[in-house]
């Protein structure tokens, strides 16, 4: 097949810069052929290579006595005893959702529970962090409807226990919904898999559906803006095949087994590309492929589309020769293709042969080594000007306030979503979707693992480091509040374009909180993903750094997952100053997005947690305060409970302020005593608020029936984009 | 008591199944789908849920062609007890092992929740450890529960007391809220929700184990 000629514009296509290009050049001596062209641009997009986030993704603590292995790998390993391991990660799947939902969602959860197995880990939970436009904007419902129909579809199949999440909606997603992929598995500690490949003249073997040509470009397709020519883009989204998947993971497992795997990597991003270079990378080790032995699903393939090719539910792996006979016996059992593609060699090569042709012939090292790194020029975010109560605000009915908020699909009760997930697949699930935190237990053991996943954009908008700071704090309440101890934590970053100034000082600015947060609260970062340029015609998204963490509960009498009952007290922790700037309220019910985000206080956030956690015994049910405060907090436990709650102070500021460091619990009065000389000791600041009981809604002098606002509460997310 | 359990490459409650088995007190055998024959002595087979052959085609259909399918046929024809639980009871129906049909539900989307059950007939070694006329909570998770048969069978199956159970409220647009359905015999369950889910109290609400409890009771005449 005539291959066409390296030209400017081709190099453009290929999201290479000029100065890329000339890199290039130096490097390989020589103009690259098509198909090097192909690699290098698959290598070097913003997907893949993090160039403009390497430098500030280094500043982020990722050790602790607990970490196994940081990033670097397909996902995190941190240790939760008895030679336990979990395995998580999230990443982004936006740009493709918002092309073609259905495919672009399912193939991010595809993508992300192969992160996990290819470590030989079983996975064993999920969890997904949405962003979409207005309710209002003309694609909003399809982008919902196809984004949960396709996460749900992948995942049911697939047979993990979708667990928690977060859906929100906000005008700056129009143009870009942003679909962020949790996975966590669970594997001994002591067998752990990972992609340096060791030994030459190794056989790399190909496992599981066979290549054709969707998402050729995929990755950078996702390294770019969109503009009105994105419907032209459907071709570069994947296609998902969960129950490939299924057989895939099963069969990994079983070889895994067998001790016949040396090294092991994904196809996910520019496929066949990133998982051999990154397997001969770590390994200090060249690659050749022949292309004739790929199995492959269309006729004609070019070397240049199989190099690129994202199609979905393979394995690349460097097999021990002696065992093939076993191995091809597990892959026979299972039904799924497997080739011998190539081998591993000394020389520091990746040569690609196809129809005895050589197609590339590259440094291997060079491709990741070299690969750009920026060091972009930003802006810190000026500082916001501090919101001043107004009137208009401050001398709102407090239960219109709160109606405001319930009756908002942001903060409406989300069933319509998490009902079309499978939650309770593999029957350990401790705690379904709903309120706060997702609990699983370890299967066979006493031990369970809570998931949450956090981040509140406005906050991260009006005040970047306070916000990242406060992203990683609500995920550490949420997993205090179950009792759990929050372990380590994966970052995905969800930013607008870095070359302008702007925003490459959100990221910055992000990246400092999330550092010092995850730093104060012990929490490192093991895994994590970058998505840029999540713009359209030159508009950005919030700035949304999506933080997804795991907490332990070692024991079942460390959970707290209870109910209210009726008589139960409710007990503040935590300082109240009553901060509306950037609030829910301000933003849903006057359509004001103003002031600074509350200002995050790391040592009392740790202070307060860890008295909740020691305190357990006493507390019968637990949520931390975040958007919508005390008020909404009260209200959720309520509905939860089925019951009524009485709050005796009724002002705007106490009632729907969003000061840090908060949690709402409720206990039988009987404790109130314990639990409060525990916080005289501990140093920590506990009121009683109010009570649970009736069948009404109390705020002071104010009430409104429970049922009602139940009634609204549940029912309103489906009325605006069901 | 002996159980064996199906496992077709894309189940995913096959584990669940094994360990609600164990917990009832079994031993229990996993088979693979190409296996042509079930172990000795097997008292009860289970057909767990899950997407056996990714859904294609028809949900259970593929599973219905399988060599081990042919051995569950025999194993019921001898007088063999066998439950189909969600996926389960597609490959039932499509063996024809049990009368009717699953169709998409009606909202056309995948539901998981719990749901509240009445318990339809306690005349069966399934369903002996509940009342008639009590309501148990199992979950369900589907996109294919929707129950469907024609006039006569429906007018057989109530006139046998062949429903073991009915969603107390309409969950997935069933004719007649069926929830599960018994063979002529008795001895074969398919049912959508999933006792299975609710047979552990750490995990919640266990109305499942009397499910479970009630088979390994039985005394096997077959």
């Amino acid at each position: 097949m005539e291959e066409p000629a390296i030209t400017e514009d081709l190099v453009a296509g290929h999201g290479l810069k000029p100065d890329e290009y000339a890199t290039i050049l130096q490097i390989i001596g020589r103009a690259p052929t098509f198909t090097e062209l192909g690699i290098f641009s698959a290598m070097w997009n913003e997907h893949c290579s993090y160039k403009s986030s390497k430098k500030w993704l280094r500043t982020l603590p990722t050790t602790g006595p607990q970490v196994i292995c940081g990033p670097g790998e397909n996902a995190g390993v941190v240790d939760i005893g008895d030679n336990q391991a979990v395995i998580f990660k999230m990443e982004s799947h936006n740009h493709p959702s918002y092309i073609e939902p259905y495919q672009g969602a399912a193939t991010g959860v595809g993508g992300i529970l192969r992160d996990v197995f290819t470590m030989g880990a079983r996975p064993i939970a999920a969890m997904n962090a949405l962003s979409f436009g207005e309710p209002s904007h003309p694609k909003t419902k399809r982008l919902v409807s196809g984004v949960v129909e396709g996460v749900g579809g992948y995942g049911n199949a697939f047979g993990v226990p979708t667990v928690g999440g977060e859906v929100r909606f906000h005008r700056a997603y129009n143009g870009n919904c942003l679909v962020n992929a949790f996975a966590a598995g669970l594997a001994d500690a002591d067998k752990i898999f990972y992609s340096a490949a060791s030994g030459v003249g190794m056989p790399v073997v190909y496992l599981g559906a066979k290549t054709g040509r969707d998402g050729v470009g995929g990755a950078t397709m996702a390294s770019a803006e969109f503009d009105d020519t994105i419907e032209e883009k459907r071709p570069t989204v994947q296609v998902g095949d969960p129950f490939t998947e299924k057989r895939l993971l099963e069969a990994c497992l079983e070889l895994m087994a067998t001790g016949a795997v040396i090294s092991i990597q994904d196809m996910g991003a520019a496929g066949l590309t990133c998982s051999a270079v990154e397997m001969g990378d770590k390994g200090g080790l060249g690659v050749r492929l022949n292309l004739d032995a790929v199995p492959q699903r269309e006729t004609g393939m070019t070397a240049y589309e199989m190099m690129l090719s994202e199609s979905q539910e393979r394995m690349l792996m460097v097999l021990r020769p002696e065992k093939e006979a076993e191995a091809k016996a597990i892959f026979d059992k299972w039904d799924l293709d497997f080739a011998i593609v190539g081998e591993t060699i000394a020389e520091d090569r990746f040569l690609i042969v196809h129809g005895n042709e050589t197609k590339a012939d590259l440094p291997l090292s060079k491709l990741s080594s070299t690969a750009p790194e920026y060091d972009r020029p930003w802006v810190p975010t000026p500082a916001p000007t501090q919101y001043r109560r107004d009137t208009d605000v401050i001398q709102m009915d407090p239960i219109e306030a709160l109606k405001a908020l319930i009756g908002s699909p942001n903060y409406a009760r989300k069933q319509w979503v998490w009902e079309q997930y499978d939650s309770q697949v593999m029957a350990d699930t401790v705690r379904t979707p709903g309120l706060g935190a997702g609990i699983v237990r370890v299967h066979d053991t006493g031990k369970m693992l809570a998931f949450t996943s956090d981040v509140t954009p406005r906050y991260v908008e009006a005040n970047p480091v306070e916000g990242g700071k406060q992203a990683v704090a609500e995920a550490f309440r949420n997993l205090c509040a179950v009792g759990a101890t929050p372990l380590a934590a994966t970052d995905n970053l969800n930013f607008g374009n870095p070359e302008k100034p702007e925003i490459m000082g959100q990221l910055v600015g992000a990246i400092k909180g999330i550092g010092e947060a995850c730093e104060a609260l012990d929490m490192p970062i093991v895994s994590g993903n970058v998505s840029l340029y999540n713009e359209t015609d030159g508009t950005g998204i919030l700035p949304t750094p999506t933080i997804g963490a795991v907490g332990l509960i070692a024991a079942p009498s460390d959970l707290i997952a209870g109910v209210a009952q009726d008589g139960d007290l409710l007990l503040l922790v935590g300082t109240t100053e009553g901060h509306l700037g950037q609030s829910a309220l301000l933003a849903e019910a006057f359509g004001r997005e103003e002031g600074d985000a509350p200002r995050v206080d790391l040592a009392a956030e740790r202070r307060n947690g860890e008295f909740v956690r020691q305190n357990s015994a006493l507390i019968r049910a637990a949520t931390d305060l975040s958007d919508g405060g005390l008020a909404l907090a009260a209200f959720e436990m309520a509905d939860a409970a089925g019951t009524g709650v009485t709050l005796a102070d009724a002002s705007i500021p106490t009632l729907f302020g969003e000061d840090q460091a908060r949690y709402l619990l409720a206990c039988a009065p009987s404790d109130l005593d314990a639990l409060t000389a525990a916080a005289t000791k501990a140093g920590v600041p506990l009121s009683h608020v109010g009570h649970f009981g009736g069948k009404a809604l109390k705020f002071g002098d104010k009430s409104a029936p429970m049922a009602d606002l139940s009634h609204l509460y549940r029912t309103a997310f489906e009325a605006a984009v069901g | 008591m002996k159980a064996a359990v199906l496992v077709f490459p894309g189940s995913n409650c096959d584990r669940d199944l094994a360990v609600a088995f164990r917990n009832a007190g079994f031993q229990v055998d996993m088979v693979w789908h190409k296996d042509s024959d079930l172990p000795a002595n097997v008292d009860i087979v289970g057909v767990p849920g899950g997407f056996s052959f990714g859904d294609y085609l028809r949900c259970g259909a593929i599973a219905a062609r399988s060599p081990i399918t042919s051995a569950l046929r025999s194993h019921v024809e001898r007088g063999g007890y066998a439950i189909g639980i969600c996926n389960g009871f597609q490959v039932l129906l499509e063996t024809g092992l049990l009368p009717g049909a699953l169709m998409r539900n009606a909202g056309l989307k995948f539901i998981c929740k719990p749901v509240v059950l009445d318990v339809a007939t306690a005349d069966s070694d399934f369903t002996r450890g509940y009342k008639l006329g009590q309501t148990v909570t199992f979950p369900v998770a589907h996109h294919d529960g929707n129950y469907t048969t024609d006039e006569a069978t429906l007018a057989r199956l109530k006139g046998e007391d062949r429903v073991a159970f009915r969603y107390a409220q309409d969950v997935n647009g069933s004719v007649d809220r069926i929830a599960g359905i018994l063979s002529e015999n008795r001895r074969v369950l398919g049912l959508m929700p999933h006792p299975e889910r609710a047979a552990d109290p750490a995990l919640g609400p266990a109305d499942g184990r009397a499910l479970f409890a009630a088979l390994a009771a039985t005394r096997v005449a077959a």
